[in-house]
């Protein structure tokens, strides 16, 4: 007939359900009154006590010179350190025999946001970007070309420094 | 008789709309504070703060699929959520809102049906409520819901005992079963939640077990059986169930505040409690009462975001060792304390007879609550020992 119950053998001293009640009542009393944690996302992007990490890896960005172009130099670097071989690149040359890329394209689909691309480049032109909203309304717009690259304006990540373990 | 008819008609539709309304916005409360108490922010996006939240899921609930489980007693699980939603609003009907309103062609007593024995009304209304719930959940054909329903049947009856009986101390100090005069009686003198302390105590606790709310809402122990009695419901027929349950917190917080805290009434002042009626009094009796009903049912919410659930056993243990013996002990003795006051000292009832009953409240109160609060009557299992 009984219910199987583990009974904790807990002294009378320690046990209480009125106090206990009414105690815990003042606190639920309380929290109603406190400043929320929730961060309205979308309206609200960092508060004062949070924000995104200068380390975050997200979306690619290409930087240019002051000409706008592409610093680029097709080097071939980061096609072939990126292990998920997301990034296609065919170098060209022009009559001055500078180097580059005539199509670069990462899709953004295989991309694992390592940052070796970042890292392993010489000329600090391909970096992954502190930015993450990335939704498309197709599939083929998550392969970015060199144009789209360059148009993006977001902060590039700082990626994790070795001799700076904390990011301070 | 015409104008009577027409009054009770037009009472009729403002009081379902204006419950319904409330039970809307309750919904909504109710989420709120939930998120306020967990340091959230809750429903804000839809409206004005959140305020057409409950018309959103209105609509939503209307477009969703009605689904029918195959093994299931057709007719009952039709008639289940009406079954649990009627009751739960025919119970306002004998509860007076507000002093009557007075009109070109008479006063308009503001309570829907002012039945000579509205208090056995309610009494019975309120019991009617666990049908829709056993119907919901035997219906179903599903072990969860036919377990929150059972569990709910054997809940409700173990309460309602506690509850009447709490009940029939207030009658003993009214005289009298008609809810217009329990209100007229306290706005004489004391409200009742003074000598009638314990009573009190005890109804709210039978209140909560009644309407199926946290600390009692074992019928739907989500992490036991799923979601209860209301497993296999969806769309608006899951709906009435939900607008069944605020609806039973409206009725049960104006219970409240008609049989312990005397109604509509103005505390501290009589400006309220007697003709000529105007519309200022009648508004300003409404806005108290609404006030009284809107902190109890402030206070179901917050009890719900801060208590755990009973275990089963501890519930009938409690139901039936602790507030039933209890009621019946305290009906014995405000008996006596009021045969002794009224009958032998001749004392007639005011202030000086609460205050009387009010110490005897106390000198009861202080060893109850220490049994409570050590939990020598509620630990059930403990007595059992190694069972």
């Amino acid at each position: 007939m009984a219910i199987g119950v583990k009974v904790l053998k807990r002294p009378r001293a320690q046990t209480s359900y009125v106090r206990a009640t009414l105690k815990g009542m003042a606190l639920t009393l309380q929290h109603l009154f406190r400043p929320k944690v929730t961060m309205q996302y979308s309206e609200e992007k960092a508060t004062d006590d949070w924000a995104i990490s200068r380390r975050w890896r997200g979306t690619h960005r290409m930087l240019t010179d002051e000409q706008g172009r592409a610093k680029c130099v097709a080097c071939g670097l980061c096609p072939q350190i990126c292990p998920a071989n997301c990034i296609k690149l065919v170098p060209g040359e022009d009559e001055q025999g500078n180097r580059y890329p005539l199509i670069y394209e990462i899709d953004e689909f295989r991309c694992v946001f390592c940052g070796y691309c970042q890292e392993v480049c010489p000329e600090e032109a391909i970096h992954v970007g502190v930015h993450y909203e990335n939704a498309e309304y197709s599939r083929d717009r998550f392969v970015y070309d060199l144009e789209r690259l360059c148009a993006q304006t977001h902060a590039v990540s700082t990626l994790w420094d070795p001799s700076d373990p904390k990011g301070e | 008789m015409t104008f009577f008819l027409w009054t009770s008609a037009i009472k009729v539709v403002v009081v379902f709309t204006a419950v319904m309304v409330g039970v809307a916005f309750l919904t909504w409360v109710e989420r709120r504070v939930c998120a306020w108490i967990q340091d959230r922010l809750g429903p804000n996006r839809v409206g004005p703060e959140g305020l057409l939240q409950p018309a959103a899921d209105g609509l939503k609930n209307l477009f969703k699929e009605e689904t029918l489980p195959a093994s299931s007693d057709k007719l009952l699980f039709l008639l289940a959520p009406a079954m649990s939603f009627v009751p739960a609003l025919l119970t306002i009907a004998v509860i007076p809102f507000a002093t009557p309103l007075p009109t070109a062609w008479g006063d308009v007593p503001m309570v829907v049906a002012d039945l000579p024995v509205g208090f056995l009304y309610i009494l019975a209304f309120a019991s009617l409520g666990v049908y829709g719930v056993v119907f919901a959940g035997w219906s179903s054909n599903n072990k969860y819901a036919l377990l929150g329903g059972l569990r709910s049947s054997a809940q409700m009856i173990s309460y309602e005992i506690a509850m009447g009986m709490s009940t029939v101390a207030v009658l003993l100090l009214a005289g009298n079963v008609a809810v217009s005069d329990v209100i007229a009686r306290q706005q004489e003198s004391t409200w009742f939640v003074f000598p009638l302390a314990l009573a009190y105590f005890i109804f709210i606790v039978a209140a909560f077990a009644e309407t199926n709310r946290v600390p009692f809402d074992l019928p739907e122990a989500e992490g036991e059986l799923v979601a209860g009695y209301h497993t296999e419901y969806s769309a608006m027929k899951f709906s009435m169930f939900y607008i069944a349950e605020y609806s039973n917190m409206v009725t049960a917080s104006a219970l409240m505040a008609t049989l312990f805290f005397g109604g509509y009434d103005i505390p501290l002042t009589s400006w309220d409690n007697g003709p000529p009626w105007t519309i200022a009094k009648t508004l300003a009796t409404l806005a108290m009462f609404s006030l009284k009903v809107g902190f109890f049912l402030f206070l179901y919410i917050w009890v719900r975001w801060t208590l755990p659930r009973f275990r089963y056993d501890q519930l009938m243990a409690l139901g039936w060792k602790v507030m039933l013996p209890l009621a019946l002990g305290y009906i014995t003795v405000m008996a006596s304390a009021i045969w002794l006051l009224h009958a032998r000292l001749g004392w007639t009832y005011d202030t000086r007879f609460a205050l009387a009953l009010f110490g005897l409240n106390v000198l009861l109160a202080i060893p109850l609550f220490f049994a409570l609060d050590r939990g020598h009557l509620i630990s059930g299992s403990e007595a059992r020992g190694e069972a």
